[in-house]
């Protein structure tokens, strides 16, 4: 039975701990605070579990397909009898599933903060963002209207804004918190705008109103075809703005620059909100409009698919470079996320088509599982030698073995080698991928064989290549040996959701996902061909080979590589330059001209008419305090005059 | 009495007032303005009467209106006169320029 | 010859009011004055009016004048010419006054009076004494004594306005500037330390 309390809870729990702790438990028990935010969402993830074996075994299916069940609904604002915003719950395949992650990976970080955070002198207010942000992700997948969803979506991106800037005093992380906030905000912009669009034309905001609408052949669907502006029918426009604001979420080309510098924040929220939970926000997006993108406008899913292709190729590339553990780490949550949504952009909808759909919510499932732990596992690689930088590691495996082993786990679900949970929903994927599109096809292979070399060149720089010098880093040279001394890997609580998150990276791909989430709801059989799998495996395998040959050891195969390919290993260090292209638009371009115009503007024009305004109403006041002269005679003389002009008025003009 | 029409009363009482309205613009001596007020009065009570005679010579109550307007101009008269005296004392002057404190 | 008489009347009133208000020494102001609130009382006489014209000679002549002329030898030397009124100001009032003046008489003269033709009113004492102390209706009774305390209460403001404080010494602190700053009172208004207020 599926209670709407139960339901409601699941929320509303990281929210009251928000303002529990906000409020009150800042102040007075700080240290409890870790303790109540794990508690309220160890509550909420039994819930969400609860609800899921619900909605998943029990009442879920109606004649063996999923239903879209909507528990709650309330009208929130009312405009007029035909518009108003609501708030709701809006329960299917997809939002469950969503509800189990992110309270799951939630409670993980919950977990494992409360080591890795301990001894922080704003502990508490890390507890309190962290339990906003659940509040606001578990909102935004359980939106029944794409007006809530926008709501959720915004107070995702300040929950956001606020732990990546959570080191405010250093420079960087407030740097990379405004970056991120301004970049999904622009991103937000479309989104806003594909609303209004979607919702002008739909006549509603609400989910499966306006799916309906958009997919049967109605007057809006009719409208909205029919209208066009540019080229392209308002229908496309709407859905890619739309998908705008998801690819600015989900850090797609080429609205990702922010997500490696969001790394700022600490890593347990990196772990949350840059890998697992918020930045699949736009797959969800995507997923929630699937039918419209699917079934009324393929070519906006096209976009769809090229957008998720090139980022996921252009982030692996990248990430082969980078030397900042957490910075490889985005990078390849980017590759990944680029995967769920080029699935996304191959698949049909229903039946068999919709491979490519269940694909791509399985790979968000199994990718959240992995990516918690490899961000986790970093972290406690950070918390150990105290460095982002893979040149302060290596030869870790001995001092750090429980890390050691579920990275490797990690490393190797990502890389897609079986059993692994990464294999099978990458190979679902490639399914998919195969069927739809070729070029597609071969993106993603040689992303994912790369994919496989980045990961375990990532493993090997840290946990073999040299033997670990606790001293190469001089700066906190004695409390650091210290430090060693005193923690070892880490405490309990960060290596336990290390080890839950190891055994599910192990077994979360066995999961029928093909009967549980599909994008019509109906179960989906799926053939496991084993000759299909045969040559992504073995170009894993050799990715992984290769990374074994270059990093295992310490020697200058890889500086030689890097040198024989210099131009492509200097642009994919740098990033390929975006964040040069974006620096020059927003400051030769943006800045020289609108910025500076309308700061002329502003300050001549706006701020000039008011000091006009202001100068003509001061010296008028001067001109006429002398009427108030403290005269008699003046007065009588105004009186007078003011007598007689009432007199011609009324004598010559009103008879 | 027969060419000596109303139109001629007022006309004095016109002449009267707009006299009186000249000595209260221009003069800077509070009493002399208290005089000029006196003259406007004057002319008000010399329209009332006027009327009273030509055009309601059955009724009295013009009179009432002039009687009643003398007996308020004395009153006033006195209270005016009052606070030119107590104006004095303060700025023992009675230039009613003197007296602009009550401005902007 | 009664057009005469009113002819005179008139210049009296006309050229006593422009010189009560144009004349530089104020005692002689108010003596115009004099001349024009009589010629007011004579022109009453000449409407057959007798007992205003009698209040009026009473009141003004007999009150206000010379509570004017009392006022003035209070305030002033009288002997001293007034200060010479500001040029612009006597242009602009001039003026005002001769284009108010134009446009009211314009109006008089174009009007037609329609004049009662009902029989007359003896405006005599008991008429008027009759009318006024009357309670029915058309009687005055209740302005009557409406003005009866209007004159009593400003009878009561006169005294208390132009009334001299005595302002006992102690009460005048001489660290505070207030006192100093609003009222210089005269030496003699001052009580000595001891001096005991009756």
């Amino acid at each position: 039975m599926l209670s709407t309390n139960l339901i409601v809870l699941i929320p509303l729990l990281p929210l009251i701990s928000f303002l529990l702790i906000a409020l009150v438990g800042r102040k007075n028990f700080p240290n409890l605070c870790g303790a109540l935010g794990t508690i309220a969402l160890l509550t909420s993830f039994l819930l969400a579990a609860t609800v899921a074996y619900d909605y998943f075994f029990v009442a879920g299916k109606v004649n063996g397909i999923y239903q879209q069940m909507v528990p709650m609904k309330i009208k929130w604002l009312e405009f007029s009898p035909n518009v108003s915003i609501d708030l709701g719950i809006l329960l299917d395949p997809i939002s469950v599933m969503m509800l189990v992650i992110v309270t799951f990976i939630s409670l993980m970080v919950h977990f494992y903060s409360l080591g890795y955070m301990k001894g922080e002198e704003r502990y508490a207010t890390y507890y309190s963002f962290l339990g906003l942000f659940t509040f606001s992700m578990l909102g935004l997948v359980i939106s029944s209207n794409i007006f809530q969803i926008y709501m959720f979506w915004e107070l995702v991106g300040v929950s956001s804004f606020l732990l990546i800037g959570y080191y405010f005093d250093k420079p960087s992380a407030v740097a990379a918190a405004k970056k991120a906030f301004i970049v999904t905000r622009f991103a937000d912009l479309g989104f806003l705008i594909g609303i209004l669009v979607l919702a002008y034309y739909s006549g509603t905001l609400d989910f499966q109103t306006l799916i309906t609408r958009l997919t049967t052949p109605t007057d809006q669907l009719h409208a909205i075809t029919t209208a066009s502006f540019l080229g392209a029918s308002a229908l496309t426009w709407g859905l890619l703005l739309v998908f705008m604001g998801g690819a600015g979420k989900s850090a797609m080309l080429p609205l990702h620059i922010w997500l490696p510098d969001a790394m700022e924040g600490p890593t347990p929220v990196s772990a949350l909100i840059h890998a697992a939970t918020m930045v699949v926000a736009g797959v969800f997006l995507v997923a929630r409009l699937f039918p419209v993108f699917s079934i009324s406008c393929p070519s906006a899913l096209q976009v769809v698919t090229w957008v998720g292709a090139s980022s996921s190729l252009f982030a692996a590339i990248i990430a082969c470079t980078q030397t900042d553990i957490k910075r490889v780490l985005a990078y390849s949550t980017m590759s990944q996320i680029g995967y769920m949504m080029f699935a996304l952009g191959v698949s049909g909808y229903g039946g068999e088509h919709g491979l490519g759909y269940m694909a791509s919510m399985f790979h968000l499932f199994t990718h959240a599982m992995f990516k918690a732990l490899l961000f986790l596992g970093a972290g406690a690689v950070i918390h150990y030698v105290h460095s982002n930088e893979m040149k302060d590691m290596g030869g870790l495996r001995k001092l750090m073995p429980v890390t050691h082993i579920t990275f490797l786990v990690a490393c190797l679900a990502i890389a897609g080698i079986p059993p692994f949970a990464g294999f099978f929903s990458k190979e679902e994927i490639l399914q998919a991928a195969f069927h739809a599109n070729t070029t597609i096809f071969v993106i993603a292979i040689c992303t994912a064989a790369i994919t496989a070399f980045y990961m375990f060149r990532l493993y090997f720089n840290i946990f073999w290549n040299k033997e670990y010098h606790a001293v190469s880093h001089v700066h906190d040279d004695h409390a650091a040996h210290d430090d060693h001394h005193d923690h070892g890997e880490g405490p309990f609580t960060m290596k336990l959701p290390l080890m839950i998150l190891g055994l599910l990276s192990i077994v979360a791909g066995f999961l029928p996902f093909a009967h549980l989430v599909t994008s019509d709801g109906k179960p989906l059989e799926t053939e496991f061909h084993i000759t299909f799998s045969i040559a992504p495996v073995l170009l894993a395998t050799g990715g992984i080979l290769l990374a074994m040959v270059f990093y295992k050891k310490e020697n200058p195969r890889p500086q030689a590589i890097a040198n024989g390919l210099k131009g492509l290993y200097t642009a994919a260090y740098h990033k390929f330059y975006i964040d040069e292209v974006y620096l020059f638009f927003t400051k030769k371009v943006l800045f020289n001209l609108v910025g500076r115009p309308a700061a002329w503007i502003d300050k001549n024009i706006v701020d000039g008419t008011m000091n006009l305004l202001a100068f003509i109403t001061e010296q008028t006041s001067y001109l006429i305090k002398r009427m108030q002269s403290g005269r008699v005679q003046s007065y009588a003389a105004y009186f007078f005059a003011g007598v007689i002009g009432f007199v011609l008025v009324f004598i010559y003009w009103w008879k | 009495m027969n060419n000596i029409g109303l139109t001629h009363i007022l006309f004095i009482s016109c002449g009267l007032f707009f006299i009186g309205i000249y000595g209260f613009l221009t003069r800077r001596n509070l009493i002399t303005m208290l005089m000029s007020i006196e003259l406007i009065l004057n002319s008000v009570n010399i329209n009332f009467v006027a009327f009273n005679k030509f055009l309601w010579a059955d009724k009295l109550d013009g009179l009432f209106f002039s009687l009643f307007n003398i007996t308020i101009a004395a009153a006033e008269a006195a209270v005016a006169i009052a606070i030119i005296i107590n104006l004095y004392r303060h700025y023992k002057s009675i230039d009613v320029e003197v007296t602009d404190t009550m401005k902007f | 010859m009664k057009e005469i008489v009113f002819y005179i009347l008139a210049a009296a009133i006309l050229v006593g009011g422009l010189l009560a208000v144009t004349s530089r020494r104020i005692f002689r102001a108010a003596v115009y004055l004099l001349f024009s609130l009589i010629g007011i009382a004579g022109l009453y006489f000449y409407l057959n009016y007798e007992f205003i014209g009698a209040v009026q000679i009473v009141v003004y002549v007999g009150g206000i004048i010379v509570l004017m002329l009392f006022s003035i030898f209070l305030t002033q030397g009288s002997g001293e010419d007034m200060k010479k009124p500001l040029l612009g100001r006597v242009i602009f009032s001039a003026l005002a006054a001769i284009f108010g003046c134009g446009l009211v008489m314009s109006f008089i003269n174009g009007h037609e009076f329609t004049y009662s033709a009902k029989p007359a009113l003896d405006p005599s004492a008991e008429n008027i004494g009759f009318q006024m102390l009357n309670t029915a209706q058309y009687g005055y009774i209740l302005p009557f004594e409406v003005v009866s305390m209007l004159l009593l209460a400003s009878m009561i403001a006169c005294i208390v306005i132009a009334i001299k404080i005595k302002v006992p010494a102690h009460a005048i602190l001489p660290d505070n500037p207030r006192y100093h700053d609003d009222i210089d009172l005269p030496k003699e208004l001052v009580l000595e330390e001891n001096e005991v207020v009756a």
